[in-house]
């Protein structure tokens, strides 16, 4: 990160301090940091770069963008402080990410009874948000088709997903509408206090689609991290579909949302063996991508169990 | 048994260095590494249960591909893509069930235990 540059776009006379890295990405990488302004006034900041700026292949997900029409809509997320065509700055929410001290510590035993009807109500903001207020999100019109085509290009059988791909296809749900769909809305991409949800992160999967994908996504197995309840492990179905009912008008058929899980279970999965082969084919090679390839029959199971 | 070899066998190599992992390394590292340690010694117990548990599976494997009339995993695969057993739905998924509790079996034996299990 060019650190005197991300201090220019702050105040002037603002430096920055304890700069720390939080996650290695492929594309993008995000870094903590502490903005000291003139006035010795310090503010915790989270700074995203985006290192192959233009060179990338598809243009890159407009988050200021989402990040300003979600605050709009409603739904809680990091302000912006400053952005320019590398670095977006955004002011640092304090709360627990991690899934399972959300789920098991003390400190939010009070939260989490909340937040699957806190996590209704975010999703109905983000679904309303405008479509023409984030120019640039691309629409999956086939989704089961995608990630045939992408499992077919490991070039690796799985009889167990092939089941589910026929199971997808003979019940494709009717759409429920065309909205701004987050794409990545779950337990480990929000922020959790002790008083329940502060702040929904990761917009970098955000398209066009069926807001159903979202509630399904949330529902999927993976994301419970090993506590027998269907909502992010926190919470009950009706509790999400009431709330999420209640705040955008729009009726939650439990068949449809069943239909995305299943599909979002598929696509864990599938995304198991990409982590891989990312470690196979030596783009970066890891004893943990390695091991995540194993863990492809963990959705296999939950997927016989859903379609069995 | 696993002749021209000497002791230790395969098994029982594997255990040693998941052992060093487990005593040593785990206690002198902290942070990325020492995570990165106990996902090495979860990857050499899997090694560990599919030495002894493979031989097994892999002849359970074929005799119920066989049931289906397929050879393979990918032959059974295009069966299921292609319609070719929408008949026989039921048997596929016995065949299914019993192929991934296979994996899990040497992946992750806690998966399978009622605890992880959704409710009715």
């Amino acid at each position: 990160m060019n650190e005197a540059a991300v201090a220019a776009l702050l105040d002037g006379g603002t430096r920055l301090e304890n700069v720390r890295r939080l996650s290695a990405g492929a594309s993008r990488a995000m870094w903590s940091a502490d903005a000291v302004g003139p006035d010795g006034t310090v503010q915790h900041v989270v700074v995203r770069t985006d290192p192959r700026g233009g060179s990338r292949p598809t243009p890159a997900v407009p988050e200021a963008a989402l990040l300003r029409a979600a605050a709009q809509a409603g739904v809680p997320v990091p302000r912006i402080l400053a952005e320019d065509s590398d670095h977006l700055v955004v002011e640092r929410i304090e709360g627990e990410t991690i899934p399972r001290k959300i789920l098991r510590d003390d400190e939010y035993a009070h939260a989490r009874p909340l937040l699957a009807a806190q996590c209704g109500e975010a999703l109905a903001g983000i679904h309303a948000i405008p479509i023409d207020a984030v120019p640039g999100l691309i629409e999956d019109a086939d989704p089961v088709a995608t990630w045939r085509a992408m499992l077919d290009g490991f070039g690796q059988p799985h009889p167990t997903f092939e089941l589910a791909l026929r199971w997808l296809d003979d019940r494709r749900p009717p759409r429920t509408g065309v909205a701004v769909v987050h794409g990545d809305f779950r337990n480990g991409n929000l922020i959790v206090g002790p008083d329940g949800l502060r702040a929904v992160l990761d917009w970098e999967l955000a398209h066009l689609g069926d807001p159903m994908e979202d509630l399904g996504w949330l529902c999927v197995k993976a994301w419970r991290f090993g506590v027998d309840r269907p909502v992010g492990g926190f919470g009950e179905r009706e509790e999400l579909f009431a709330a999420y009912e209640r705040a955008s008008g729009t009726r939650v058929d439990p068949e449809v949302v069943r239909w995305w899980e299943v599909l979002g279970t598929l696509k864990w999965g599938i995304m198991c063996i990409a982590q891989a082969f990312t470690h196979l084919s030596g783009t970066v090679r890891s004893v943990e991508l390695a091991a995540i390839g194993r863990r492809v029959c963990e959705n296999e199971w939950d997927l016989l169990e859903l379609i069995g | 048994m696993n002749e021209p070899h000497d002791a230790p066998t395969i098994a029982q190599l594997v255990e040693a260095v998941r052992e060093f992992l487990e005593r040593d390394v785990m206690a002198a590292t902290e942070g990325r590494v020492r995570f990165h340690t106990r996902v090495a010694v979860n990857v050499l117990k899997m090694v560990e249960r599919e030495l002894e548990l493979g031989p097994d599976q892999v002849a359970d494997h074929r005799a119920a591909l066989e049931r289906l009339g397929v050879g393979d995993e990918a032959a059974l695969a295009a069966a299921i893509r292609s319609g070719a057993l929408d008949d026989r739905r039921d048997d596929v998924l016995d065949v299914l069930r019993q192929t991934v509790r296979a994996k899990l079996e040497v992946a992750n034996p806690g998966y399978l235990s009622p605890g992880m299990r959704r409710t009715p």
